[in-house]
């Protein structure tokens, strides 16, 4: 297999992106994409994050964004959502080209998509319940009593009305990201993107958010991209599969088509393994020479 | 050469944060009319900005007056002209020590506040999320606390000078003996109101922008780490402090010729 020489001195596998597919996987059809991403560049100084990166996300499933890393995951969520502006390519969400808008039209796209960050982002000068209703009482004229019904709902939806009136900071880590979770569908969103929700999560808030993700999705039909590199989780609630890695996408599937199916690098990737095409030591000179030669 | 380059890379570094230093306060103007139909917003800023502040330059002002009492009655008494006590505190406060001092302790008090709380939304993405949620960060953050810190640096400032002016009045006429009347009669002759407090109001609301503005900038355009909000807090004093005192040698020049 050719392979080149990473940013870190591994060798990966030249990276033409495969789509490996499976009855599981088969291309939806062009109206059932909700973020098309053709020809993405993006930069950090002369480090190409993104070189040339196509997606498609398709309407109403799970769509898993993985990688090790570092290798931008986040930062093409905050493309999708119009927070960053790529070098080159466009990227579309429902039929629109997010960085063509204005900042009004912007806003009006955001108000259709929800974001769960690492963190949660709660803002931390107020309650649970104030969370929750941060977004209605900004862009909805719903009385006072209509917005409580709403958002008790929500917390009751993400198991948390009991907690409605603690602070940010009361809650454990998988508390604030479902309080998070409750805002972020607060407005009926058509896609939820999700950034690292597994992360730094002990194994019974992780089972906890792995179910929510995936039946928030089915229940209220939407779209939920996660990005994440828990590859475990991520495949058992995932219905694509995207592997990026050095700005490229690797490979696209199902998860189980990519298990089955991928590249040596999506192998060891997907597998955890400790060694590969991602070498367990980083380039050095001989051992020997290393302990007996001139330097020593 | 090397050198050269630095220089050059650092000349760009600097111009361009002044560069978005500006639009930042351009795009904090454009929240004022959001301002204008939620209130609410600037009151929180007000109580936390403001009054949150009165403590320290309360206290500060009675003992910066207390001192000018003191020195003054020194000096004055040398030449015979205690009587003018009252005239030299209050000029000393209102023309320079009010805006200066109440500047440099709202940069360190309120200023360090608002970078680190603003730097720590940024670190802790709660900025992010509000843009998320299709709300605009530097009109619902940034621009409240901009006006909340425009209007209370002259109240403040204002407080300053009065309570100095009574430490003053404690110290010269409780403790030294100087007649009461002659302290207040001489302070009303002698102070004018535009020359003297119009001056300093002027001053105050100048270094009220300045500081501000350069506390939120700091923490809206520092690193999100902790290294970075902690650098941050840090050059709101440093650059605050140095901007007030060079801004008030300008405009002292510019007032009193």
């Amino acid at each position: 297999m050719a392979t080149r020489l990473s940013r870190h001195g591994h060798e990966v596998p030249a990276q033409h992106h495969r789509l490996i597919t499976s009855p599981m996987s088969r291309p939806p059809p062009s109206e059932d994409i909700l973020v098309r991403i053709r020809g993405l560049k993006f930069y950090r100084g002369q480090r190409a994050i993104f070189d040339g990166v196509d997606i498609d996300i398709p309407r109403g499933g799970v769509t898993a964004i993985m990688g090790p890393s570092g290798t931008g995951k986040t930062t093409l969520l905050k493309l999708i959502g119009g927070q960053l502006t790529p070098d080159a390519g466009t990227i579309e969400v429902d039929g629109q080209e997010v960085h063509a808008l204005s900042t009004r039209e912007l806003y009006r796209l955001r108000m259709r998509m929800g974001m769960l960050f690492q963190s949660g982002a709660l803002l931390t000068d107020l309650n649970v319940f104030d969370n929750v209703a941060y977004p209605l009482r900004e862009h909805t004229k719903l009385n006072p009593s209509m917005t409580r019904k709403l958002v008790l709902m929500k917390l009751e939806a993400v198991g948390l009305r009991g907690a409605h009136q603690l602070m940010p900071s009361e809650l454990s880590g998988g508390m604030a990201r479902r309080v998070a979770l409750a805002r972020a569908i607060a407005l009926d969103p058509m896609m939820i993107m999700y950034d690292e929700p597994f992360t730094g999560q002990d194994p019974i808030s992780m089972g906890v958010l792995v179910q929510l993700i995936r039946r928030l999705n089915d229940a209220a039909r939407i779209s939920s991209i996660v990005v994440s590199h828990d590859v475990a989780e991520t495949c058992e609630i995932a219905d694509l599969v995207y592997v990026i890695s050095n700005g490229k996408v690797i490979e696209s599937g199902s998860p189980q088509a990519l298990h089955e199916g991928g590249g040596e690098w999506t192998r060891q990737f997907m597998g955890g393994l400790a060694d590969g095409p991602v070498p367990f030591h980083y380039p050095a000179p001989g051992l020997e020479s290393d302990l007996f030669g001139e330097s020593a | 050469m090397d050198w050269l380059a630095a220089l050059g890379r650092g000349g760009l570094a600097v111009s361009a944060r002044l560069g978005r230093a500006n639009l930042l306060m351009l795009a904090m103007l454009g929240g004022l009319a959001e301002l204008v139909r939620r209130p609410r917003l600037l009151l929180e800023q007000l109580m936390s900005v403001g009054v949150l502040t009165v403590l320290i330059i309360a206290v500060s002002g009675v003992f910066v007056g207390m001192v000018l009492g003191l020195q003054g009655y020194y000096i004055l008494s040398r030449f015979g002209a205690e009587a003018t006590l009252g005239v030299m505190v209050a000029a000393s406060l209102v023309r320079e020590l009010g805006p200066v001092v109440t500047a440099l302790l709202f940069a360190g008090r309120a200023g360090s506040a608002l970078a680190a709380e603003i730097g720590l939304m940024k670190a802790t993405e709660q900025l992010s999320g509000l843009e998320m949620m299709a709300v605009n960060p530097q009109h619902r953050v940034l621009t409240p606390r901009l006006v909340a810190g425009i209007l209370s640096m002259p109240l403040l400032a204002a407080l300053f000078s009065m309570l100095g002016v009574y430490g003053g009045w404690f110290v010269g006429v409780g403790l030294l003996g100087v007649d009461d009347g002659t302290y207040w009669a001489q302070m009303q002759s002698q102070i004018d109101w535009y020359e003297d407090v119009g001056n300093g109001v002027i001053k105050s609301v100048v270094f009220g922008v300045v500081c501000t503005w350069i506390a939120i900038f700091q923490g809206y355009d520092c690193v999100p780490t902790s290294e970075g909000v902690s650098r941050a807090t840090t050059r709101t004093v440093v650059h605050s402090s140095l901007a007030v005192l060079g801004l008030d040698f300008v405009l002292t020049a510019l007032m009193f010729n």
